[in-house]
């Protein structure tokens, strides 16, 4: 097996978007080295892989280097050709993918985060802009198994933090945002995500991310600061 | 077949314009519905509800926001004069970049020109540092893509497009010869480009309008101190 062809994936256990990389790179079935980051203490690897933006999941592959997961995503993609296709063949359908994608980070897992690391009033004001962004989640799944139509894709694996990251954030942050009442069609999405055999089984341990979640929300809301951007 | 495509946008819009050059570099006929962002039209909301931004693609009927989205749809839809790279390492590296561009260099620029004193220092010190990674990029290159204009040139248009505006306005330079020696011969290669050139939005109604948008946004934020 050439070296060259090895991948090598940096990244931080309690990351959605490292462990987004993962389950692109299960579903495709590639065999890549994990390395894990502390984030807190970067390695001088991670610094001189990632200078820009100094932060994970990192890719390297054939000794390039890809950071960004929703670039890396789309690198797997296109070079990994084999099923399952992560994005839809119709250019229309890949567009809505790449749109709520970025919807799904900037508007929903800004806020969900925010609130779960403010308090007050501020807390309220990010509770009601991550339900009125799951609203609109809501409305692109409905009728649908999985937002990539008959199987994961894409948008579910960029969407996926929606149905493990967050309910961890509801309970540490003592805050409802995925109402299974108000977001039949999400919370079913969700279930029969975390239902995949490939995401069942990459999935970081529960109890490990309440504890730090609690520490990353108390320490946040201590600091005076504004809104946190992700 | 009859195709139509429909562009809604603000005249000035730097996102708009990137879309606009894909097309006319493509070759692509299409309808241009100019919006007046304060008063957005009720066709503007039906087909963007979720953002209520220009600008906005309509293809048959079928609409698409995000500029950057609609580069990568524009290239997938009409595939004569591709804009990407094939090789998908180099596609992933011109969509950092562009993202970098939008997330990280345009806000940091921006704050050179509205902010004062000391911020206005660090915002200097920040996006030099930001722009120092373009003319990296440019190394070797006449255009970000390479021989000809592509896609992350597109990306980057509006640093060609407003940063020298912004300059006038506040009479500081922020992009020096000394310092961007390739990313200034990168921005006249740019302007000098016949469709880019074509759709460039006259200069001095540029002025007026950046003229008061940073004056607007440096009164905010003088009053904050």
């Amino acid at each position: 097996m050439a070296s060259e062809d090895t991948v090598k994936l940096l990244g931080f256990w309690a990351s959605p978007y490292s462990r987004r990389v993962e389950w692109a790179l299960k579903l495709k079935g590639v065999d890549y080295e994990y390395v894990e980051e502390d984030i807190f203490n970067k390695s001088s690897l991670l610094l001189e892989l990632n200078p820009v933006h100094k932060k994970v999941p990192v890719l390297v592959h054939r000794q390039k280097v890809i950071s960004e997961s929703y670039v890396i995503l789309e690198y797997i993609d296109e070079t990994w050709k084999q099923s399952p296709l992560l994005l839809p063949q119709d250019p229309h359908e890949r567009a809505k993918a790449r749109f709520w994608a970025r919807f799904g980070v900037e508007k929903l897992l800004e806020a969900a985060y925010n609130a779960l690391c403010s308090l007050g009033e501020e807390k309220e004001k990010a509770l009601k802009l991550a339900i009125e962004a799951m609203e609109k989640i809501e409305e692109e799944i409905k009728g649908k198994e999985f937002f990539g139509g008959e199987g994961i894709g894409y948008l579910d694996i960029a969407l996926g933090w929606i149905s493990y990251w967050l309910p961890v954030w509801e309970e540490v942050g003592s805050m409802q945002i995925l109402d299974p009442l108000t977001f039949p069609a999400t919370t079913s999405w969700a279930k029969n995500f975390l239902n995949h055999p490939i995401i069942k089984d990459n999935l970081p341990p529960r109890q490990k991310m309440v504890l730090y979640f609690l520490e990353r929300s108390k320490f946040l809301s201590s600091l005076p600061r504004g809104w946190i951007k992700i | 077949m009859a195709e139509e495509v429909k562009l809604f946008r603000n005249w000035a819009g730097p996102f708009a314009l990137r879309v606009v050059w894909a097309l006319q570099l493509k070759g692509v006929p299409y309808d241009t519905i100019y919006e007046d962002l304060s008063e957005k039209s009720s066709l503007l909301l039906h087909y963007n509800p979720i953002h209520k931004k220009v600008p906005v693609l309509v293809h048959n009927g079928k609409p698409l926001a995000e500029s950057l989205v609609i580069l990568e749809y524009i290239e997938e839809t009409w595939k004569q004069t591709p804009l990407f790279p094939e090789d998908p390492y180099e596609r992933s590296t011109a969509r950092f970049w562009a993202r970098f561009g939008d997330d990280q260099l345009m806000p940091s620029v921006f704050n050179v020109f509205i902010k004062q004193g000391k911020e206005q220092e660090e915002a200097i010190a920040r996006a030099q540092g930001d722009l120092k990674y373009l003319e990296e990029e440019l190394r070797g290159k006449k255009f970000f893509s390479g021989e000809k204009i592509g896609f992350l040139d597109l990306a980057f248009g509006w640093v060609a497009n407003l940063v020298s505006v912004f300059e006038e306005i506040q009479g500081l330079t922020l992009i020096e010869h000394e310092k961007y020696p390739l990313l200034l011969a990168w921005i006249q290669n740019f302007i000098d480009a016949p469709i880019i050139k074509e759709s460039w939005p006259p200069r001095d109604k540029l002025i007026t309008k950046y003229r008061a948008r940073i004056e607007f946004y440096s009164s905010k934020e003088a009053a904050k101190k």
